[in-house]
């Protein structure tokens, strides 16, 4: 069999890593195919998380300033779902590494960010389908709108499907230095579940005492969340600090500074690792 | 085909390699023999640019290790020591994968896992998911993947761990019919046996350091005429190496005290080679070589 040369133009180069990462993600989407189970698990999840929280907290909390405590919960879940992204990827990416499958494709001539970018994307793609899912089934069951027009609406879920890819990113960083799926979930969900509650998604943060508030209020899933709302257009409460006050520049920024920060750190952690 | 010299690699305090060196001409097989962390996976992995040196320079199929990594990577097969395939795919769409992470045409990916599934015995298994396979089906499976393209060198860390004599002899033939068509072998093994009986240079590795190299003939020792001999850096421990080696080995040591060196008729050069390293080392005697002839 005849040797192949990797492509010595720019351009080739490129066309290589978007095969390499087609490549990974087609796998990504193999393994969803084996095991219905997971996918199942992806999109209950999120009604699970709806029914809970908008019949079982719901019926108990009431607004500062009124309006629908259901509406106001989903983009609260909408946020919370799209941080948990981190956990998935952390968890598959620390047993490729465990399982040596890292360095078999490290061994490859793959394309350098091919099998980080194309697992992301693969993840992203399966989020936008739980995302999806749980619109439809906020708006059956909870009564879940959006009022604002179609563009806003698209810009917020655009807005939060950047949220996600960054944490996405967090959580592959974290995947490659952990031993073992059960460290991986420990590693992110751990503190993330936490600081989704931390934050403006279930409840209002008028009723956080005072020490807790400067958290939730810089908290960057409270901007997210309060972006959510604002774009499509669900009852939100008054906003006391400057990234509430601007919450699409600061999750814009926030998403933007995790990726610039994370996507690189991530690539540069995995041209070096090896299992064990 | 493969050229090192020097190789140097520290993870953290421990020193993994001391400065290895190898010469494997193609077409022909080395086999690295030595002890559990004596660095054998980490020559490996060097050699497949998964880890860079910290010392000493590389060369496999013609491309630097370090410099080159992307055109060397077209150029070698690797099965590493644990197996690394992904447990939910099946044996198949495994192959397919990785064949197509090699760039090869999707028909060609195909037509290749089929051929290898074949030939490992695996066609029957082939569209079950890996994790329904047994330990020796998954250890077959990726050595299949690491002849996805009849990469001009072959680097297996003991790959036949896990197998059963049959498959072992398999694996052994097929080698053998690799490296009869050009392919160069590297593998590594703890079973003295293995690397007689199929490579053409051995080389004993222990800590970090070349205890010995030679064909499998003048390692083992003509019958009678065997000898390992070791050389001391420091006449303090010739004294004190001698009597590890009365320990290890049956033979008396003839003793030079003026070089440094001691000598011991053995039937099996290589097993004693092996032996005796180990145990100076663990005495932690400055050697500064051991030879078999
Ligand atoms: N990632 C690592 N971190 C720290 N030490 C390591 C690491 N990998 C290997 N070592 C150490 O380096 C030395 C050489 O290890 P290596 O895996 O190369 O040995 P080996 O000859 O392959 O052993 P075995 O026969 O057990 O596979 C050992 O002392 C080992 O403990
Ligand atoms: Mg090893």
């Amino acid at each position: 069999m005849t040797v192949l040369e990797p492509p010595a133009t720019r351009l080739a180069r490129l066309g290589w890593a978007l095969a390499d990462s087609l490549t990974i993600a087609g796998r990504t989407y193999s393994r969803l195919r084996a095991q219905p189970g997971e996918l199942a698990g992806f999109l209950v999840f999120p009604i699970i998380m709806t029914v809970l929280f908008g019949y079982v907290f719901g019926s108990a909390i009431t607004l500062p300033g009124g309006g629908d405590y259901r509406s106001y919960l989903m983009p609260g879940i909408f946020m919370q779902v799209a941080a948990l992204t981190a956990v998935a990827a952390a968890t598959a990416v620390s047993e490729d590494m465990a399982l040596g499958l890292i360095d078999r494709f490290r061994a490859q001539p793959i394309a350098r960010s091919a099998v980080l970018v194309g697992r992301s994307v693969a993840d992203l793609s399966i989020h936008l389908l739980s995302v999806a899912m749980m619109a439809l089934c906020g708006v059956v069951i909870a009564g879940w709108r959006p009022h604002g027009s179609p563009l806003e609406t698209l810009a917020g879920f655009g807005l939060l499907a950047l949220f996600a890819y960054a944490m996405i990113w967090i959580g592959t960083y974290i995947g490659l230095f952990v031993k073992n799926g059960a460290q991986a979930d420990a590693a992110t969900f751990g503190w993330l579940f936490p600081l989704t509650f931390l934050a403006n998604a279930f409840v209002p943060l008028e009723g956080l005492p005072s020490w807790l508030r400067p958290i939730a209020d810089w908290n960057p899933m409270s901007a997210v969340v309060s972006a959510a709302r604002r774009l499509f257009g669900n009852p939100g409460s008054a906003a006391a600090s400057w990234p509430l006050q601007h919450p699409v520049t600061s999750t814009l920024c926030w998403s933007v500074l995790i990726l610039a920060v994370f996507v690189p750190l991530a690539v540069r952690r995995y041209r070096t690792a090896t299992s064990r | 085909m493969i050229y090192a010299e020097g190789l140097r690699r520290r993870y953290g305090a421990v020193d993994a390699l001391k400065g290895v060196d190898l010469d494997v001409p193609q077409g022909t097989v080395c086999g690295l023999l030595g002890p559990n962390g004596a660095g054998k996976t980490t020559v490996v992995r060097i050699l497949t640019t998964l880890l860079r040196p910290d010392g000493g320079t590389a060369r496999v199929a013609g491309c630097d290790v370090v410099a080159d990594a992307d055109r060397l990577r077209y150029r070698i097969g690797l099965a590493g020591q644990h197996a690394a395939v992904d447990e939910l795919l099946t044996g198949r769409r495994n192959l397919v994968m990785f064949g197509r992470l090699y760039h090869l045409p999707r028909r060609t990916a195909r037509r290749r896992a089929g051929e290898l599934l074949e030939r490992f015995g695996l066609a029957e298994a082939a569209d079950r998911p890996v994790k329904t396979y047994s330990g020796g089906m998954r250890r077959r499976l990726d050595l299949a993947a690491s002849l996805i393209v009849a990469p001009p060198v072959l680097f297996l860390d003991e790959p036949t761990t896990g197998l059963d004599p049959r498959s072992r002899l398999a694996l052994w033939d097929l080698l053998r019919e690799l490296v009869s068509e050009g392919t160069t072998v590297l593998l590594t093994t703890q079973y003295l046996d293995e690397a007689d009986h199929l490579a053409d240079q051995i080389v004993v590795v222990d800590s970090g350091r070349v205890a010995a190299s030679g064909s499998p003939s003048a390692l083992k020792g003509k019958v009678g005429g065997g000898r390992v001999s070791i050389a001391f850096r420091e006449a303090g421990d010739l004294s004190a190496g001698i009597e590890v080696v009365r320990g290890v080995l049956p033979g008396e040591p003839e003793i030079d005290r003026g070089e440094r060196r001691l000598a011991v008729p053995v039937e099996d050069g290589a097993a004693s080679l092996i032996k005796v390293a180990t145990a100076l080392d663990e005495v932690f005697l400055r050697l500064t070589e051991v030879t078999a002839a």
